[in-house]
């Protein structure tokens, strides 16, 4: 299977954020992927606001099913969430659920007026009313399989799609 | 059949916390990185997540506790946990019910999980043993045995303030004879590659053999605190005290009693840390306690992440 690239997929992604350069986001990546992503973003948009990263592990409904992640980081928010425009980045969005979990955490700093949605790769599959303003590429590809981002030594992506309960 | 560490499942997970003793420095490292994550919850606007929500938590007190249950307590309630507080001291047990009818009885009203003080060395073991696969067991101070969530907010905030484990020299001084604090505390430290632990007490205060636990030992302050880097005080424990090991508190004050004058013995930066509550003027000087070295209070706050990071990581681990 063809993967996209994911330097180009960014960039289209780096763009359309840039081309709604009115509204003044506070940027909030979800760890791991979407925190990159958020850093990057957040770097070379020359964006004024501090950086938020969230970690959605203590929010997470499938905790039942697989415990605490044993290397939780956490979450930093430094910017007042009340009244904040907030762009959520993540790189794969899938069922929802994790942004579900992350709009969730949001709202226990503060209320904030809004929150948009930006993905690197919307893979479908969505089991909640989820949709994001800004997106990357639509890519689909078998359940069975995983989408990861990953991130080289000088900052550049990549995707490695790999089975299911199998990470390379 | 291997003999394994019952606080363990067979993944090798935690599953119930018991001691300090035998757990790999993995696990207590794991704990602690959790707990840094809560400290940033607990210093939110909403100081609330959602992961326990629906989980029943009952603190089991066999024993009079004021700080400990309420910091469980709070704990729980962080984590949207329910709780429900048994002071067993003054109820059923009083009229004659054994431990595990008590417990039998909690475990048919959907525990999830106990939490479990009691003055028998033991108890929360046997607890741990009787229930049911899915309940986990916290071991919140057993006779003179264990209190590992004490020994592990110890340990948070020894990292909180010092960093690396592996270049400290830490002192617990007092009443180790009695205290299940002090041998939760060695083997955390030991396990978590601490190079030199000493203890400091008088020879009445400590146990046969203690030196078979990895640690040095002191009888005199000005000796024991020398290059110290971190002061764990004990508290003389008068209620379990029976018969004369000292002679008087007022005499114990006068060498063993943390004032500023025995704590210029150890590094300038060494801070001082007392895990409640404290005799004044028996083990600490006023001047030490409300010091600029004391960290006494500190320890309070990061035993309520440390007490959720442990209750999140043991309702995630599956029998």
């Amino acid at each position: 299977m063809q993967l996209p690239d994911a330097e180009v997929v960014y960039k289209n992604l780096a763009a359309k954020i840039q081309a709604d350069r009115g509204k003044d986001f506070a940027l909030v990546g979800i760890r791991t992927g979407g925190a990159w992503l958020a850093e990057r973003l957040h770097r070379e948009l020359a964006n004024t606001k501090p950086l938020g990263l969230l970690s959605t592990s203590f929010y997470r409904d499938d905790f039942d099913k697989i415990g605490l992640h044993a290397q939780v980081k956490p979450s930093e928010i430094p910017f007042e969430v009340n009244g904040a425009h907030i762009l959520l980045v993540d790189d794969v969005l899938n069922t929802g659920r994790t942004v579900r979990a992350a709009i969730n955490e949001l709202f226990d700093y503060g209320r904030p007026d809004s929150i948009s949605l930006a993905v690197l790769v919307d893979r479908g599959g969505r089991e909640l009313p989820i949709i994001a303003q800004y997106l990357g590429v639509a890519f689909e590809f078998p359940d069975e399989k995983m989408l990861e981002l990953k991130q080289d030594a000088n900052g550049k992506f990549s995707f490695n799609l790999y089975r299911k309960n199998s990470p390379e | 059949m291997i003999n394994r560490n019952p606080q363990l499942n067979e993944h090798g997970e935690l599953q119930h916390l018991l001691t300090t003793e035998g757990l790999p420095s993995a696990i207590l490292l794991q704990i602690l990185d959790t707990a840094e994550s809560f400290v940033g919850v607990t210093e939110r606007d909403v100081k609330k997540v959602p992961l326990l929500r629906g989980k029943s938590i009952f603190n089991l007190f066999f024993e009079p506790s004021t700080r400990t249950r309420t910091t469980f307590e709070i704990a729980a309630k962080r984590l949207s946990a329910d709780v429900i507080n048994l002071n067993v001291a003054v109820s059923a047990q009083s009229k004659g019910e054994t431990l595990l009818d008590t417990v039998n009885n909690l475990s048919a009203m959907n525990a999830d999980m106990f939490v479990v003080r009691h003055a028998q060395s033991g108890a929360a073991h046997l607890i741990a043993k009787h229930v049911r696969s899915d309940i986990h067991v916290i071991n919140a101070g057993d006779g003179s045995h264990a209190h590992p969530t004490q020994a592990l907010l110890d340990m948070f905030t020894i990292r909180r303030y010092k960093q690396d484990f592996r270049k400290l020299r830490v002192a617990i001084i007092g009443d180790i004879l009695h205290s299940r604090v002090a041998r939760s505390q060695i083997h955390a430290l030991t396990t978590l590659g601490v190079p030199e632990v000493r203890v400091i007490a008088p020879k009445t205060l400590l146990p046969k053999m203690v030196e078979r636990l990895g640690v040095h030992v002191y009888h005199d302050m000005a000796k024991g605190l020398e290059d110290i880097d971190v002061l764990m005080m004990l508290r003389l424990q008068n209620e379990r005290m029976r018969g004369a090991n000292l002679p008087s508190q007022e005499e114990y004050f006068k060498y063993y009693g943390l004032t500023p004058e025995k704590l210029a013995f150890a590094r300038h930066d060494a801070i001082v840390m007392h895990p409640g509550p404290m005799n004044r003027g028996v083990e600490i000087d006023s001047a030490v306690a409300d010091g600029k070295q004391s960290v006494i209070l500190p320890q309070v706050t990061f035993g309520i992440a440390v007490r959720m990071a442990v209750m999140s990581i043991l309702t995630g681990n599956q029998a």
